[in-house]
């Protein structure tokens, strides 16, 4: 494993072997042991688009390992606003560090950049391409909230159209014989491209009414205000899709709700005391796998 | 009999590009590009076919084709026959096939591809299925349908 560009391009042995090594660092993420298993090494955070979780949580996993970070959130202070090409770029960058994440406001540019550099590439994002660490974060954290990834119930609920989250979480879920039920409203539906290329065993609906009693698992995503023309389609649609501490009480106890976040009012506040909200532990999640994959590609053994 | 069928000369010199997928002629004939050069071209349409039922057929005098020309052709027409003709017989007989990458022939249809914003940058697709013909680019992974080709 050189880059780490799309989801796809983890076997799935990577992939336990991220989440298991990411789980043996879970001390470590949280400060309770010490690692320097990176130490003299740097990492380049190049951040062509502004990101608080993903920046802020692969800079955390690289110093709890004992590297070093450098790198930019904001272009403007970069030569990329005189015109420098992405690939002149990353040719430098390249050369000052041993990795790089890279998150960029255009599809491909991720693999453009993994072509070009001399070091790994993780995608840290790119357009509304693929952002395959969010799904290694995803997968690891269903693990640890339902105790396995094979053979579940999942909904996907929200704006499942521009969502690049979900694209990506569908295409790794049908790895594990997954029964998906994807919950949106028609305008923001899961894209043909990506159900063309999953297996039987998904299905599309309106409404979460009487699905939501046999899921496993509901990951919500933010239905953006930006996506509808009108702005009472869009009070309209989001208000009907909205999760509440009430509409749980049909839902297994053991049912676990992630979502990606910044969350506007998708999840009701009353929702976050319940035992079924693990989206902030899903965000933490963010830095033991993101220390697992850096040290999978920076690791000296 | 095709011949007298056809009333087309045969050619001396140049290229035939036989068995064209009925109404790709028209297209090719655009790519190729050849008003202004000076040479004599002809196509024909719709020429009756017993393995095609109906074919195109285009033919070029004194002229042969480059590599990237017989990519595009695969691209709008996989099959295709590019006769390479000398005094007036075949000198050569490929049948052109997409090849597994394409490059700098055509534009990824996603405007927001890198592919299509980084100054220097060569659009790749990618071959993903030969029967019936898929492509994606190798940067964003767009499927790429045929009416969306646009050649470079």
């Amino acid at each position: 494993m050189d880059h780490v560009v799309t989801i796809q391009d983890l076997a799935n042995d990577d992939i336990v072997s991220v989440l298991d090594r990411a789980r043996e660092l879970l001390p470590v993420a949280h400060g309770d042991k010490r690692n320097d298993v990176l130490a003299g090494k740097i990492l380049a955070t190049c951040f062509f688009e502004p990101s608080t979780r993903t920046r802020l949580s692969f800079e955390t996993a690289m110093h709890r390992l004992g590297g070093n970070v450098i790198g930019f959130a904001d272009p403007s202070a970069t030569s990329h606003l005189k015109g420098e090409t992405l690939a002149d770029a990353v040719r430098m960058v390249a050369g000052y560090a041993d990795a790089i994440v890279l998150r960029h406001p255009q599809e491909g540019s991720a693999q453009l950049a993994a072509e070009i550099s001399e070091v790994p590439v993780i995608n840290g994002g790119d357009g509304a391409g693929q952002h395959p660490t969010q799904t290694l974060l995803d997968l690891f954290t269903i693990r640890e909230e339902v105790g396995k990834l094979e053979g579940l119930t999942v909904g996907l609920l929200g704006d499942l159209r521009y969502g690049r989250t979900v694209h990506s979480l569908a295409a790794a879920l049908a790895r594990y014989d997954t029964t998906m039920h994807f919950i949106a409203p028609k305008s923001l539906a899961m894209p043909r491209r990506v159900t063309t290329e999953l297996p039987d065993g998904w299905s599309a609906h309106a409404a979460l009414d009487g699905i939501l009693p046999e899921l496993d698992l509901l990951y919500v995503t933010r239905i953006q205000k930006e996506r509808f023309p009108d702005p009472e389609d869009y009070a309209r649609v989001a208000g009907a899709y909205t999760i509440s501490a009430e509409i749980l009480r049909d839902a297994k106890p053991t049912l676990r709700i992630l979502h990606p976040l910044p969350r506007v009012d998708e999840i009701a506040t009353d929702v976050d005391g319940t035992d079924h909200a693990a989206y902030f532990r899903q965000a933490f999640n963010g830095v033991p796998v993101r220390m697992a994959l850096l040290e999978m590609l920076l690791g000296s053994d | 009999m095709t011949d007298k069928l056809l009333k087309v000369q045969p050619i001396r010199n140049g290229t035939v590009i036989d068995h064209l997928r009925a109404g790709a002629g028209l297209k090719i004939l655009d790519i190729l590009d050849m008003a202004g050069t000076g040479n004599t071209v002809s196509l024909l349409i719709n020429v009756p076919s017993s393995k095609q039922g109906r074919k195109d057929i285009i033919k070029i005098e004194d002229r042969e084709l480059t590599e990237s020309e017989t990519e595009r052709i695969a691209l709008l027409s996989p099959g295709a026959h590019v006769n390479i003709i000398r005094n007036y017989s075949v000198a050569e007989k490929t049948a052109v096939e997409i090849p597994e990458e394409v490059a700098g022939v055509a534009h990824c249809p996603n405007t927001n591809c890198i592919s299509n914003n980084e100054r220097g940058a060569i659009s790749r697709l990618l071959l993903r299925n030969r029967e019936p013909v898929q492509l994606a680019c190798a940067y964003c992974a767009r499927l790429v349908a045929e009416e969306e080709l646009q050649f470079l």
